[in-house]
């Protein structure tokens, strides 16, 4: 793990036990978080985006199975933290914004007590009145009057309650944000203007983001480095230039060109892809692209693809870039 | 309306059309206040929808396309105004007429597990319409909801027909919901968000679907979004609502080349694009849409307005033509022409 990494995940499993069986929500990821970056993590619904999200801050429910390694910042394994650490962990290093802020915000609390609290919690030894002077520094700071620290969650709009909630991410000093579909539930001039905010907080405090989201468009405006997720894995992985530029995943080619885009002519039909994202309980054998994919081979209804380096930086998860050699060799297996 | 050549055929003609609800106030607050506070969700909204086009109603949430949506099918009864559809005044019709004009205009959800009965097979769903509208023709009913479900893609007919919602996907959910909008062969067909909750995978499908039952149907589109990205694949013309109230209506084309009205140009400025290329850089207006309790005066866009005067907080801007076939709400639009 070099010195700019800051959030290393290794070969990620999450697996939950239902009625209807064994869902394998995520299965096998690996990647890392540098320093300062905004990754973006986008996928269709139930591709195991949120499932990840949480899985970072290890707050899935108890009938997850979770496995593999995610270290931050060359620590432990947060997999095996005890109880009281993970609860550090998550209020000093790193911080979650979920969707629909009124399910995170207590209605029967100000919004100062819940800054306070945070302080209160996590460093008992600041008296109050500094703790209360850092949140008023704070909410000014995200473009809301110091007053509405008196304010109750229902008294501020939409996109007051979500900067108050990048708020409570920083007011520990952590270092990653996790963003879950943060800006879904808002309305267009709002969210971009909150788009603006976190591009802010990056500059100015250093932070990493995952930004968890189904809106590719959001993800081209934002991130630094885009993960594309599909059916629980990753399928391609590099830098937002590269992958809007040059998709290599069949799945993001397609993705790409069945986004609406404002700026071009509308004359230029949307593609449509075939079928819908595959039901987890009963996966596609080999890559669970497969029954989709326009460029499908024999070999990739029979094995999983391995991540490959299609380009420095670039990782794409098909057979397409597997080298001959490992194709070969990896045929060879199935027909023995 | 226009100078030359023939009248296009209006189907839908929507005047100054009013949906105010009531607060709801304790008695005590009545017996003090005396006067009584509105929501203005719809304040005087006039359109036309010409036959066999989509017209796309935009905004965002609060500004009333929903309501103005809901008000133009008369699931809600309006406050004033009136809504003239192929000739005739809903608004005062009855009840057993306005039934009897309901099989011409059918309405497509954004949820469809929300408004498909998880008791229904799909076959009941879809032939539902068909039984309350021609109870007379029963024995062709079956036929009929075949005929209807393998045109939306639900194929083959007869391995869905009995299946039930839960067991089929959210993108074959949809495909019912337009099946049964379909079945009654209406001429106005409202379809409030209908690929909001799809996957993007998912929804040009579902857009493409819409477009050529469209041509094979003979339909008029009212189609309600919040994403302009979307409304340019579909819509031939486009209303931008804000706070109650029409801000401009153009063919699509111009209004996304040359949109009039600032806060017209604020959304489209606003809506991201999926090239990394091409991140914003313009500011946005200042705020969040106002309480329409208590909407701004005159123009009720100008607390927000960059390139508000004195006469925008006094005056109301009128809907007016600005060019030919292109309405704008705004003192100052022919600066931007």
């Amino acid at each position: 793990m070099d010195a700019h990494t800051l959030l290393q995940v290794r070969d990620l499993h999450v697996a939950y036990r239902t009625r209807l069986g064994h869902v394998s929500a995520i299965d096998g990821i690996s990647f890392d978080v540098k320093k300062g970056e905004i990754l973006g993590l986008v996928g269709e619904s139930g591709c195991g985006k949120s499932t990840l999200g949480k899985a970072l801050l290890r707050m899935l429910p108890t009938s997850a199975r979770i496995e593999g390694e995610i270290t931050y910042e060359g620590g432990t394994n947060l997999l095996e933290l005890e109880q009281h650490a993970l609860r550090d962990f998550r209020g000093r290093r790193a911080s979650m914004m979920f969707q629909d802020p009124m399910t995170s915000l207590n209605p029967v609390q100000r919004v100062d007590e819940h800054i306070l609290e945070a302080i209160e919690v996590h460093e008992p030894e600041t008296p109050k009145e500094a703790a209360l002077e850092r949140a008023r520094t704070l909410i000014e700071r995200l473009g809301i009057q110091a007053q509405r620290l008196r304010a109750y969650p229902h008294q501020l709009s939409g996109g007051m309650r979500q900067r108050i909630m990048i708020g409570l991410g920083l007011v520990l000093n952590a270092n990653l944000i996790i963003a879950d579909e943060a800006t879904t539930s808002l309305d267009v001039i709002v969210e971009a203007k909150l788009l603006d905010q976190l591009r802010e907080v990056r500059e100015e405090f250093g932070l990493a983001m995952i930004v968890i989201t189904h809106n590719i468009a959001l993800v081209a405006e934002l991130a630094d480095r885009v993960a594309v997720m599909y059916a629980g894995r990753i399928a391609e992985l590099g830098s937002v230039y590269e992958v809007f530029d040059h998709p290599r995943h069949p799945y993001t080619q397609g993705l790409l060109k069945s986004v609406p885009n404002i700026k071009l002519d509308e004359t230029e039909e949307l593609y449509k892809m075939p079928g819908e994202p595959p039901n987890l309980t009963h996966p596609p054998s080999g890559c669970r692209f497969h029954p989709r994919c326009p460029m499908v081979m024999p070999i990739c209804k029979e094995r999983e693809p391995t991540m490959v380096e299609a380009k420095p930086g670039h990782d794409v998860h098909c057979w397409l870039f597997a080298e001959d050699a490992l194709k070969d060799q990896a045929s060879g297996k199935v027909a023995s | 309306m226009t100078a030359f050549g023939e009248k296009p055929s209006t189907l839908v003609e929507v005047k100054d059309l009013k949906k105010w609800y009531p607060i709801h106030k304790t008695f005590l607050d009545r017996v003090l206040a005396g006067s009584q506070n509105y929501v203005r969700a719809v304040d005087g909204i006039s359109l036309s929808i010409r036959r066999g086009e989509v017209f796309g109603l935009a905004g965002e949430s609060g500004s009333g396309k929903t309501t103005t949506g809901r008000l133009i099918v008369r699931l809600e009864d309006p406050t004033s105004g009136e809504i003239l559809f192929d000739g005739r005044d809903l608004a005062t019709l009855s009840a057993e007429d306005m039934r009897k004009e309901r099989r011409r205009m059918q309405v497509i959800f954004q949820d469809p597990m929300a408004c498909l009965n998880p008791r229904m097979s799909l076959g009941q769903a879809i032939g539902h319409g068909l039984r309350i509208h021609y109870p007379a023709q029963a024995d062709s009913h079956r036929e009929q909801i075949m005929e209807i479900m393998e045109k939306v893609g639900l194929y083959p007919a007869r391995y869905f027909f009995n299946k039930f919602p839960h067991q089929i996907s959210g993108g074959q959910r949809q495909r019912v919901v337009i099946a049964r909008a379909l079945i009654t062969r209406p001429e106005l067909v409202l379809a409030d968000e209908p690929i909001a909750m799809a996957d993007v995978s998912v929804r040009a499908q579902l857009l493409a679907l819409m477009n050529d039952l469209r041509d094979e149907f003979n339909l008029t589109y009212l189609f309600i979004t919040h994403d302009l990205a979307t409304a340019k694949y579909i819509c031939d013309r486009i209303g931008i609502l804000y706070l109650g109230k029409m801000v401009e209506t153009a063919p699509i084309q111009t209004l996304y080349a040359k949109p009039l009205h600032p806060y017209t140009q604020a959304l489209l400025a606003a809506v991201p694009v999926p090239n990394p290329h091409e991140r914003r850089t313009t500011p946005l207006p200042e705020g969040e849409i106002p309480n329409p309790i208590d909407p701004p005066s005159g123009c009720r866009f100008h607390p927000r307005c960059p390139i508000a005067q004195a006469i925008c907080s006094e005056e109301e801007p009128p809907l007016r033509e600005i060019q030919k076939d292109h309405l704008a709400a705004c003192h100052f639009a022919e600066q931007f022409r």
